[in-house]
């Protein structure tokens, strides 16, 4: 009897020893994928994770005579268990290559680990100036800080939209994108009348609306994470801020390609600056909106996907120039620097801060072939992050 | 004590059930024993064994205010995240030393809840539940909001500790963090359990189960919950300092609901009221969530929920009580009952 009970009790933590596989063939290489799959933040590791899928169905499997195999975990979008499990996959499944991030705080709990293990990790998806000096692995194909928001400020003010009210979701991307606003606008001769900061749990925008239509301003400039941004405009509708002859602009975030549909007509000349429509005419574009649509039943690529994807495109570019050698300060020393034409546009990797440089185009929401696109009609090239060059 | 009587014979039984009750499970040496032997044989899996142990250490301080005097509490991660913050400011500013670290955020999240303590001393468990869960989301808000010390919704990041004591540094692999994390569940949980099975323990079971009855039979109900809860508080404030510590990092999530609710669901999955139930409801806890979170990345939230939906339906208390059936001790001798 007593050893029977014993056995249960010793089988339990038995049980934890599920074996990590050992050495790795010789020909494989391994990058960690560590997305938010699941909680709030699940649409950002659902489109980065089809962006990878995409850029290995159209390139193959293999690069510079060694497989790719990517592990996909997800973190839930909790700092903690994002750093464990990039550790984990680092000490135990072998990983040479971190890649993913949905947000801020996940990016930065992993920089300690990337500084010890000396594993370079592409970010897909944070976005806050912060996070690169954290770490000399980091390099980043999402967005660099508010580089998004800079030409939206030269460009509101060359047309006439002269006092701005801001307002932003109350976080480090949302202040960081509000201060590179402002600070462009102010520059190019605009006034910000009021700068409002929404609560990022808590998101009803309702007095925060009637706050900006009393101050009467040209333009109310919004950020609000992208899930979000579907209530943001049908509250901006039903407010009557429209009627009242404000316009509204603002970065990419709130026309999101992949939930552009949902919100409707409401959405219509919407004026947003962003780096990436699915709509952009080239042909790396084409191909890439294709596979996605192909492999994820009809869904639209967004700007979290494209990023997924051209890590993906770092990736194997960095193992071609290594010749398949996996050292981690000799793959971001090749990164460094590099330059290619991705879905997006002309892209490049600042040597100096390892951070995306990259076109920012501006957009108008309109009505496609029956569906809702953001359509570009300006480009402002070679954008780097406005924090990191101010230092 | 439920002597009251001056007869020798009372005292001698009272005396006998308080040492039956405080006697060394055989349950309790094989979980330290087999949390060592992890360390032997399992190299590569240190880092979710650190996880366990914090989890751990976090569930067995909550099952002392739950288990023993019976408040359901839903804001049990305000100290944890307390301590966190606390430790991490402390590397930050101050001593990168982690033990300095560790007792100052147990001291702080002491006194967090000593001063939240005479909150929950009105009402019932409805009331406490709400105002536990109030202080856990005001914390929350408030290390949102001091972006200037806390880093706001980026985390409080950019330090880093130095060997414990001065001897070991912290590695890659995660070991000596197990075994920090571990020594330290290890003498806590030693701690609460010399506190829970002595008389004060017992006062707080008769106070879980009637307060005014309890009242009437000369326990003062009110400080002895001031006191367990203060208690409990230190040790959850060191168990947020551990995980702040191991990770070199504290995200606003160390702040977040989800975190005492997952603490309750370790303690309903362990069973609560010795201790012990924190500590296997955390081994079980994270195994399975880790292993699904593997296996389907997309889908295991499902799966959780699914598997607690069957342990409710197959009965917390059947689960909870297995327990019992296990060996109660390792001495020969098989004492008479009450």
């Amino acid at each position: 009897m007593i050893t029977r009970r014993t056995l249960m009790t010793v089988a339990g933590f038995a049980f934890s020893a599920v074996v990590a596989l050992p050495a790795t063939a010789q020909e494989v290489v391994k990058i960690g994928l560590v997305l938010p799959m699941t909680g709030p933040f699940a649409s950002t590791g659902r489109q980065v994770e089809a962006g990878v899928k995409a850029y290995i169905a159209l390139n193959g499997e293999s690069v510079a005579g060694k497989k790719i195999e990517v592990v996909l975990r997800d973190d839930a979008g909790v700092a903690d268990q994002t750093r464990r499990i990039a550790q984990e996959l680092v000490v135990n499944d072998g990983v040479k290559l971190l890649m993913g991030f949905g947000l801020t705080p996940l990016a930065m709990s992993v920089a300690p680990v990337l500084n010890q293990a000396k594993v370079p990790a592409i970010i897909t998806s944070a976005t806050t100036s912060a996070i690169m000096p954290q770490s000399q692995y980091f390099v980043r194909t999402s967005m660099a800080g508010p580089q998004s928001a800079v030409p939206v400020a030269t460009w509101a003010v060359q047309n006439n939209l002269k006092r701005v009210v801001t307002l932003v979701s109350d976080y480090g991307p949302g202040i960081d994108i509000e201060k590179g606003f402002t600070n462009q606008f102010k520059k190019d001769g605009g006034t910000i009348v009021e700068a409002v900061r929404v609560p990022l749990a808590n998101p009803d925008f309702a007095p925060f609306l009637q706050r900006v239509r009393d101050s009467k301003p040209d333009a109310v400039f919004v950020f609000v994470p992208s899930g979000v941004g579907s209530l943001f405009m049908k509250q901006f509708v039903e407010r009557g801020l429209a009627e009242a002859g404000i316009k509204l602009i603002g970065t990419g975030d709130i026309t999101d390609d992949d939930l552009l549909n949902g919100i409707g007509p409401a959405a219509k000349g919407v004026i947003t600056g962003h780096f990436y429509s699915a709509l952009h005419d080239s042909p790396e574009n084409k191909a890439f909106v294709e596979q996605m649509k192909k492999a994820n039943k009809g869904m639209r690529p967004n700007f979290m996907s494209v990023g997924g994807y051209d890590a993906m495109h770092l990736a194997y570019e960095s193992l071609k120039k290594t010749n398949g050698a996996t050292d981690g300060a000799k793959l971001v020393d090749v990164m460094k620097g590099m330059s290619w034409t991705s879905p997006r546009g002309p892209i490049t990797i600042d040597p100096d801060t390892r951070d995306i440089v990259q076109d920012i185009y501006m957009r108008e929401v309109k009505e496609v072939n029956g569906e809702l696109y953001n359509v570009e009609f300006a480009t402002y090239p070679k954008i780097k992050d406005p924090n990191a060059a101010a230092k | 004590m439920v002597a009251t009587s001056s007869s020798t014979a009372a005292a001698s039984r009272a005396a006998k059930l308080m040492k039956r009750r405080s006697r060394v499970r055989f349950y309790e040496i094989i979980v330290w024993i087999a949390a060592i032997a992890a360390f032997f044989v399992l190299p590569s899996k240190m880092l979710i064994l650190t996880e366990i142990a914090i989890l751990a250490l976090f569930a067995v301080s909550l099952d002392l205010v739950l288990g023993f005097a019976g408040i359901v509490s839903l804001g049990h991660t305000a100290f944890f995240g307390l301590g966190a913050y606390i430790a991490g400011l402390v590397a930050l500013h101050y001593v990168a030393e982690p033990v300095v670290g560790l007792l100052v955020a147990g001291i702080g999240a002491g006194l967090l809840g000593f001063v939240t303590s005479f909150l929950i001393l009105r009402g019932s468990d409805l009331t406490r539940l709400m105002t536990t869960l109030g202080i856990g989301l005001m914390m929350a808000e408030m290390a949102n909001q001091m972006a200037w010390l806390t880093g706001g919704a980026d985390g409080l990041s950019g330090f880093s500790l130095g060997p414990i004591l001065g001897l070991f540094e912290f590695d890659l692999f995660g070991k000596t963090g197990y075994v920090y994390c571990l020594v330290v569940l290890f003498v806590g949980t030693m701690l609460m359990r010399r506190l829970a099975f002595s008389p004060f323990g017992l006062s707080l079971k008769a106070i879980k189960a009637n307060p005014m009855r309890a009242g009437m039979i000369a326990i003062p109900a009110r400080k002895r919950i001031v006191t367990v809860y203060t208690i409990a508080a230190v040790f959850a404030g060191m168990a947020g300092a551990l995980l702040a510590q191991t990770t070199s990092f504290v995200s606003p999530d160390v702040l977040a609901f989800h975190r005492s609710a997952d603490v309750l669901l370790v303690l309903t999955i362990g069973g609560t009221g010795y201790l012990y139930g924190g500590i296997f409801g955390a081994v079980l806890f994270t195994l399975v969530k880790d292993w699904l979170s593997i296996v389907t990345p997309q889908y295991w939230m499902f799966y959780i929920g699914l598997i607690l939906v069957v342990l409710v339906l197959v009965g917390r208390d059947r689960l909870a009580r297995w327990v019992e059936y296990l060996p109660e001790r390792l001495s020969k001798s098989k004492e008479e009952g009450r």
